[in-house]
């Protein structure tokens, strides 16, 4: 089983990611359990959504608390919430940011990570260029399957468009190609580095 | 077919392909998305011929549902917490009255202190009102027991409430199959009401019954809610021929045939309990499960079946009778009577409190050896109730425990200051 655990703001679709996430790894045929932290949701609030996603039906129902990727949708939830709380010592980090971990202060933090699992992303940018709203949830999704090779950008994709359409679809698809790309580009990189 | 969607959505089209003709409801979380759904759904046209109304609040709503079953109209609403509370004395009539009404409760906390999330004791406060009560314990269970509710409320003529658990399935995302229209039209015949308010053959439904007869129409509620016990078997039967899969039914077990400790519990949680009894088992320890599905009426004699071989049963609920102990763990003791078999009562996930495998492995493991008291509140913090405790003896104006409460571990209350 593999466990995803997502942090953001109230508005910025992290409930939505999760169940984007889900629909994604159940196009591929495999067993997927969304769900939110179900706190009051409010604007601007620290919200959690969890994604478990396996070959066999899911019976748990507890939090994720020890995650194999975190996707963290708001980097000033660094300094408000404990969102590494039970990541696993191998486990994937993607920050929706345009500046690298070092830049966050957070060296000291994924120092004996494996470099290829953490990947910083410039989602809101990617967002309010292809879809001209600032919801990062769906480049760092598209992130996600690019860095963890758990889903190919066409679930992503089967995703989006199960969730929008017309205009915002088009966009959110704009959006999750440009971020995968990026994601790729970057990983190929660090193998040649 | 499969689909992966949120369980609020798969019961709202489960809903709907049972082809209800009023559906009436008042928002409250966590049932508000089901309601939404199968308003989009009348406002369409997918859902035809239905009306939905809008009703200024729950006691409206289940007052509406009673009027429109009386008609003859299939019937169908939703509520949850406080606002099962509040329609209760209309909870009582639909029952009292013979009214085949079918209610989702998306079952959450009752306050105060006022809590959204989940756990039982909404629904397990109108366990003496009559109706049926069936718990679900995923969304495919949540979806196919809709559709044998149905079945179930107009045979008998009698009320049945769908309890699913608030957030935890309401708000999840997993893997339903969708029965198609055929397949649920081949297993849902048209209603027959016993009674109908019709304006050609008048009748009056409602009747003041004083002591000489008062006694024998509550008899016949009780006799008829046991009918239950001898039909939900069938449909449930029949209904694994129409749609190719096990739901329903009165009781379960799990891996409880050579199990000297039996864990009981409803809903969701079984989930959990499950994955926890297979690590177990893995590593030796005899222990099974036995899920309650049906809890109104009360399977005595199936649960008495399911643990009598048992040393000891564990009776982990989400639900607490304030004065006594656990709710369901009474319900298990009664079906036990006689037998030499300890049985512990664990209240657990009050107000959404998160159950978790670690927490269930250290009880598990604790209630083998009988080392647990008799009442367990699972993870409860019992220095922070200890300190209220002290303060409550140290001052006599000591305040809302609630708020002092949330101070000690450091949650902003309500007092600003």
């Amino acid at each position: 089983m593999f466990q995803v655990r997502i942090h953001g703001r109230g508005g910025q679709g992290v409930v939505t990611a999760a169940e984007m996430l889900s629909i994604a790894a159940f196009d591929e045929g495999r067993h997927a359990q969304a769900f939110p932290s179900f706190g009051s949701e409010r604007t601007g609030a620290p919200v959690v959504a969890f994604c478990r996603i396996a070959d066999k039906e899911i019976r748990l129902r507890e939090p994720i608390m020890e995650p194999d990727a975190l996707i963290i949708q708001d980097p000033t939830l660094l300094h408000q919430v404990d969102v590494f709380s039970g990541l696993k010592p191998d486990g994937y980090i993607l920050i929706n940011t345009s500046k690298t971990f070092a830049e966050l202060g957070l060296a000291d933090l994924v120092r004996g990570r494996p470099a290829e699992r953490l990947c910083t992303v410039p989602a809101t940018e990617i967002a309010l260029r292809c879809v001209g709203r600032p919801v990062p949830n769906v480049p760092l999704l598209a992130g996600f399957a690019a860095i963890s090779g758990i889903l190919k950008l066409d679930s992503v994709t089967k995703a989006i468009e199960d969730k929008f359409s017309g205009k915002v679809a088009a966009g959110n698809v704009a959006a999750a190609t440009e971020a995968y790309n990026t994601v790729r580009k970057a990983l190929e990189e660090m193998a040649h580095a | 077919m499969l689909k992966q969607m949120e369980g609020s959505r798969a019961v709202a089209e489960a809903v709907a392909l049972c082809r209800p003709e009023v559906v009436c409801a008042y928002p409250i979380s966590p049932q508000t998305h089901i309601v939404e759904a199968v308003g989009e759904m009348v406002k369409d046209g997918s859902l035809s011929p239905c009306e939905f109304i809008n009703v200024e609040s729950e006691f409206a709503a289940m007052s509406v549902a009673i009027g429109s079953s009386a008609t003859g109209a299939r019937t169908y609403t939703a509520t949850a917490s406080q606002g099962l509370l509040f329609m209760a004395e209309a909870v009582y009539n639909a029952s009292g009255l013979g009214l085949p009404i079918v209610m989702t409760v998306a079952n959450r906390a009752i306050g105060a202190p006022i809590n959204i999330w989940n756990d039982h004791s909404d629904a397990l406060s109108q366990r003496d009102s009559g109706w049926l009560q069936i718990f679900a314990e995923t969304n495919q269970e949540a979806l196919d027991l809709h559709i044998q509710a149905f079945r179930l409320a107009e045979e008998l003529s009698l009320p049945i409430m769908v309890c699913m658990d608030g957030f935890i399935l309401t708000h999840a995302y997993e893997r339903v199959d969708m029965p198609t229209q055929e397949q649920v039209d081949a297993y849902l015949p048209k209603y027959e009401p016993r009674q109908v308010l019709d304006p050609a053959d008048p009748v009056s439904i409602g009747a003041m019954v004083g002591p000489e007869a008062f006694m024998e129409v509550r008899y016949l509620a009780h006799a008829k809610q046991m009918e239950a016990l001898k039909l939900i078997p069938a449909y449930a039967a029949e209904f694994k021929a129409v749609f190719g899969r096990d739901s329903g039914g009165l009781v379960h077990t799990y891996k409880a045939d050579d199990a000297d400790t039996i864990v009981v519990a409803m809903g969701s949680v079984l989930g959990t309990i499950k994955d926890v009894v297979d690590e177990m088992r893995e590593a030796g320890h005899k222990i099974g499960v036995l899920g309650i599905t049906l809890f109104r009426p009360f399977p005595i004699t199936q649960v008495r079946a399911a643990l009598q071989g048992a040393k000891r049963v564990v009776v982990l609920e989400k639900s607490m009778a304030i004065g006594l102990g656990g709710i369901l763990a009474v319900n298990v003791r009664m079906a036990l009577s006689a037998l030499p078999i300890d049985v512990y009562t664990v209240v657990a996930g009050l107000g959404g409190r998160a159950i978790t495998m670690r927490s269930l492995h250290a009880l598990f493991r604790k209630a083998e050896k009988d080392d647990i008291d008799p009442i367990t509140f699972l993870d409860l913090n019992r220095a922070v109730v200890d300190k209220q405790l002290e303060r409550e003896r140290a001052t006599r104006r000591s305040g809302p425990a609630a708020e002092a409460i949330l101070r000690d571990i450091g949650v902003v209350a309500a007092k600003l200051a």
